[in-house]
């Protein structure tokens, strides 16, 4: 982009960050989608914990989840989690500050984090179905699969989104576009506090209610 | 094109807190679980799911105030994220309630 290009966009309302067009309302539309998507998301993750809070002690046949977690083991996860979301910031910090090398750094360092609590989450289930506690097993770790898997899938799909952002910062095609990481951080930030909802209801609150 | 094209023109710059903050953030979040966690093994009684959710809480905001920048950022998305949040915790324990899972 030209230095009179880049000017003229400035004056017609260009993003700070060069990721998209300011609006009316003052923001972008990339930045409002993505906030939009997350505030439904709280409703599709409410709707997931009530259903495992509904049923995790009405299990008929086969153990209830709560009887074979290992907390150790989920506190360490999430605490990997915790700081993957240390390591986004920190990658959005980069770029605000024009250092896409570093930036770089913070987003494999953030997918690596990532794939490590999926790790554990693969362990996690995998153990679970050597203790007898399958899908269809009962209603309680059907519900429980669904809830966990869901946000699996969310971690899967951001670490896709990192490394997807990585790649394309190497080939030189997110200059300027800070807003672009800012945009997926916060998708892996809401991952991380749906994931602290999760930890403390499902794992630590639900047995021993 | 290069890095310093980037620099030339300063992409979005929020008035967000420093890499130091950020890291002080995640070490108070690390606290607050190891709090948690140490909850689940000390038997609080009474106050045990009332302190266990006060603590979820505050990591949930902590995170959102500062890693997700709604500290700093236009207020709308506070309005938006928040609004959303609040109204799935307000449908699904009416849901719960009608349920009686707390029975």
């Amino acid at each position: 982009m030209s230095t009179d290009t880049a000017h003229l966009e400035t004056a017609h309302g260009a993003a700070p960050g060069g990721g998209g067009h300011l609006t009316s309302t003052g923001v972008t539309n990339e930045k409002m989608a993505m906030w939009v998507f997350l505030g439904s998301e709280c409703l599709l993750f409410g709707a997931l914990i009530s259903t495992y809070l509904l049923y995790h002690d009405r299990a008929v046949t086969g153990p209830k989840p709560s009887e074979i977690y290992d907390i150790p083991f989920t506190s360490v996860s999430s605490f990997v989690l915790l700081m993957s979301s240390l390591t986004m910031v920190l990658a959005v910090a980069a770029m605000s500050r024009g250092d896409q090398r570093r930036m770089r750094v913070w987003l494999v360092a953030t997918a690596f984090l990532g794939m490590v609590f999926l790790s554990g989450q693969v362990y996690e289930f995998t153990s679970f179905v050597r203790e007898g506690m399958g899908l269809t097993t009962n209603v309680a770790s059907s519900s429980f699969f669904v809830l966990t898997g869901f946000h699996g899938a969310h971690v899967t799909l951001g670490i896709v989104m990192l490394l997807s952002m990585t790649g394309l910062s190497l080939g030189g095609r997110i200059k300027e576009r800070s807003e672009t990481v800012e945009i997926a951080g916060l998708y892996w930030h809401f991952v991380d506090v749906v994931w602290i909802v999760i930890f403390t209801v499902v794992y630590l609150l639900a047995p021993g209610q | 094109m290069t890095d310093t094209h980037a620099v030339d023109h300063p992409v979005e710059e929020h008035a967000h807190g420093s890499d130091m903050k950020y890291v002080v953030v995640a070490l108070i979040l690390g606290g607050l679980t190891a709090i948690e966690v140490a909850l689940y093994y000390v038997d609080a009684g009474a106050l045990n799911a009332p302190l266990l959710l006060s603590l979820a809480l505050f990591k949930f905001v902590l995170v959102a105030l500062y890693f997700m920048h709604l500290r700093y950022d236009n207020k709308f998305f506070t309005r938006v994220f928040f609004g959303g949040a609040v109204l799935a915790v307000a449908v699904y324990l009416a849901v719960l309630f009608s349920f009686h899972v707390w029975d």
